[in-house]
């Protein structure tokens, strides 16, 4: 591993851009598609599953001693189901709106391919420290993203914006932007653009 | 140590730790968040009745029925009603004529529809009055059944507008109520 290159400020800033979880991996896509139908819901989405994988990732990386290979996947879940449901329980009892509007997607985050990717491929090899700032950083990129989505998928189809109106008063909202094929189109948008900055940062 | 015995006993301590995490999480959270179901139920049931001055609760089976009183006159009738969605129990409260032949009120109390489509029964953000759906029930007559229609206006009196892309919640919100209702009113008038 060529881990002494990669400087700690790196670790964390790689899951923002260069290894972001959805619009490099493309991982965690269900809960992306599924619940950015605002900005709102991005956001809770994005800092829940920050919470878990931040907190999943110190707990397997104090673990990671101890756990034998042959159950870490077990183990890695029953950690990461731990976190999801206090999560859950937390958002039920002091955002119960927010816990409504998300559904089933909280406690979905258990199998979030994203977070369990990051205790195999990260947190299960690398200390405390790092497997904090990389989880960290993943999350933060996850955040961002579900923000961004659910901006532009509110602002387009229905007009808000965290709930304000932003668009001029006879602007008909666009319906389809807060159904399943505005998910696509405005994720595979987003992607193309961060496809095209790279290709424009490689140039120079 | 044996390989598989510390298999054994790492996975065990772990689920133990995280059972007893989750358990004391559980009894911290749960009263709050009862709180609010109750809170929630009784902000309904006010709003759902129509205007009244004493409220009688009766037992009907399963049911919890609010009599709503006016000058000790039966102006309305409560319950709530459960019944499966899309993907989990939708719970709703519905108010009734005192003869259960037309519903006052519909209110959702829970629901796990799809957020964004199924959700629409809640609130329908793309729509002028995001309560639509629920209040097109007013004075909709519950014989010989409700009926849904999807993509035109009711003309009827016992129908319904479906929500676009979110029929099988429409349909579910329908079913419930014609079901329960019907049970609700044979209870109650053998009483």
């Amino acid at each position: 591993m060529s881990q002494k290159k990669v400087t700690l400020f790196q670790e964390f800033l790689k899951g923002i851009w260069k290894e972001n979880p959805i619009l490099v991996s493309l991982l965690g896509l269900c809960p992306t598609l599924a619940v950015t139908v605002s900005a709102e819901n991005g956001l809770a989405m994005g800092l829940a599953a920050t919470f878990v994988v931040v907190s999943s990732s110190v707990i397997v990386s104090i673990l990671r001693k101890i756990i034998s290979p042959q159950v870490r996947i077990a183990s890695f879940i029953v950690i990461i189901a731990t976190f999801v449901t206090i999560a859950d329980r937390f958002l039920a009892a002091y955002y119960p709106d927010i816990s409504t509007n998300l559904g089933p997607f909280i406690p979905l985050i258990i199998v979030n391919c994203m977070i369990l990717g990051r205790q195999e491929a990260f947190a299960s090899k690398n200390n405390i420290g790092r497997s904090f700032l990389d989880a960290f950083g993943v999350g933060i990129g996850f955040t961002v993203v579900l923000v961004l989505l659910g901006g532009v998928r509110e602002i387009l189809g229905s007009g808000t914006l965290f709930g304000v109106e932003v668009m001029w008063n006879n602007f008909h909202p666009w319906a389809v932007m807060i159904l399943p094929p505005g998910a696509f189109l405005a994720l595979g948008l987003m992607i193309g653009v961060s496809n095209w900055l790279n290709e424009l940062g490689e140039k120079k | 140590m044996n390989k598989s015995l510390k298999m054994i006993l790492v996975l065990t301590i772990i689920t133990i730790i995280s059972g007893t995490v989750l358990s004391y999480w559980d009894n911290f959270t749960k009263p709050i968040i009862n709180e609010h179901k109750s809170n929630k139920l009784d902000k309904l049931i006010l709003e759902i009745l129509p205007e009244h001055n004493s409220i009688e609760e009766l037992k009907l089976g399963e049911y919890n029925l609010y009599i709503g009183k006016q000058d000790n006159k039966i102006v309305g009738i409560a319950f709530k009603v459960e019944g499966g969605g899309y993907q989990d129990i939708i719970s709703m409260i519905v108010g009734v004529t005192p003869d259960f032949s037309e519903i006052t009120a519909l209110k959702i109390l829970s629901q796990k529809e799809t957020p964004g489509l199924g959700t629409k029964i809640v609130e329908d953000p793309s729509n002028e009055n995001p309560a639509w759906f629920t209040e097109q029930f007013k004075n909709v007559k519950v014989k010989p059944e409700i009926v849904y229609v999807k993509n035109s206006k009711p003309s009827k009196d016992n129908e319904i507008q479906a929500i676009t892309g979110a029929t099988i919640s429409s349909k579910s919100v329908v079913n419930i109520l014609n079901t329960n209702i019907g049970k609700v009113k044979k209870m109650y008038n053998e009483k």
